[in-house]
């Protein structure tokens, strides 16, 4: 049942974000829906053949908590950048630095939604990753503890994101 | 889509109008930080204002007018902020990690040497010289 369910439906998230991306755009009714499942479908049975792997979540309760921990960092770090880009304090004094974050993590999807919450965190800017000694090479723009910064991540975004993947 | 914006009621033109306003406000900001701030590195933190929540801003500003004109919700401009936010880290990337590896090359002392290279220097050394194929 299950292993039927998943040939037919090989990425089941990917298939729902297709079909709600698709009544989104094109408005909510029967018709729509059937294309909207036929495109999900056949998009993701493409995908299928093009042999990329399904994103191992094991723990979907984790995920609420981290989209509101990361909305809640973004706008305390829109409002802190913002501060300092408007005061000038940046261009006076020299506050911002690199910092080397040692990661856990080591599969390709939780790195890419790291990324993402780094990414789009105002303030911090993610440069450089080696995979083979899992060091992450992030520029800080307000860099007054580097110890904190690296606290941060690994025990505010990297533990959530083991407790969803791995 | 035409709206007529004096048809509006007051609680969605003043919502609307608050995002609207705190997202442009957020994108000018960054933009301000791109022209003004000293180096290539700092100077990459500032547009990130505007991908999320000057995006975000504006966006949640057109969702609320257009859900009171249409008097249905109208939800699609959040498409817009999952596609920025998704798709921001790739040029991020790509621009931080060029300046890195000019700054490298130039040997800029700020910048720290490449993650992993001692182990990479160990692991040539490790290897054995190559010598000639022996004939058999």
């Amino acid at each position: 049942m299950r292993t039927a369910f998943r040939r037919a439906v090989p990425y089941p998230i990917l298939t729902v974000s297709l079909i709600v991306m698709w009544l989104l755009l094109a408005g909510f009714n029967a018709g729509h829906g059937v294309i909207a499942v036929v495109v999900a479908l056949g998009a993701t049975h493409a995908l299928k053949a093009l042999g990329e792997a399904s994103p191992p979540i094991r723990n979907w309760v984790a995920i609420p908590k981290l989209i509101g921990i990361v909305l809640y960092d973004i706008v305390r770090s829109n409002i802190a950048v913002a501060g300092i880009i408007l005061t000038g304090r940046a261009m006076d004094k020299q506050t911002s630095g690199f910092i080397i974050v040692p990661l856990r993590l080591r599969d390709p999807f939780p790195l890419a939604v790291l990324a993402i919450v780094l990414t789009s965190t105002p303030g911090t800017a993610w440069l450089d990753y080696n995979s083979s000694r899992g060091e992450l090479l992030l520029h800080v723009f307000d860099l007054v503890d580097e110890a904190h910064w690296i606290d941060l991540i690994t025990h505010r975004y990297e533990r959530l994101l083991m407790e969803i993947f791995e | 889509m035409s709206v007529d914006l004096s048809a509006l009621p007051v609680w969605a033109a003043i919502a609307g109008s608050v995002f609207l306003v705190l997202g442009a406000g957020l994108t000018l900001i960054g933009a301000l930080g791109l022209a003004r701030l000293p180096s290539f590195y700092t100077r990459l933190h500032a547009p990130t204002l505007a991908t999320s929540w000057g995006a975000g801003g504006m966006v949640t500003g057109s969702m609320i007018i257009f859900t009171a004109a249409a008097a249905r919700p109208v939800l699609h401009e959040i498409l817009i902020g999952i596609f920025i936010t998704t798709t921001t880290p790739i040029t991020l990337m790509m621009l931080g990690r060029a300046a890195v590896y000019r700054d490298r090359s130039e040997g800029d002392a700020r910048v720290p040497p490449a993650l992993g290279v001692q182990e990479r220097e160990d692991v040539q050394l490790a290897m054995p010289p190559t010598s000639e194929p022996e004939k058999t």
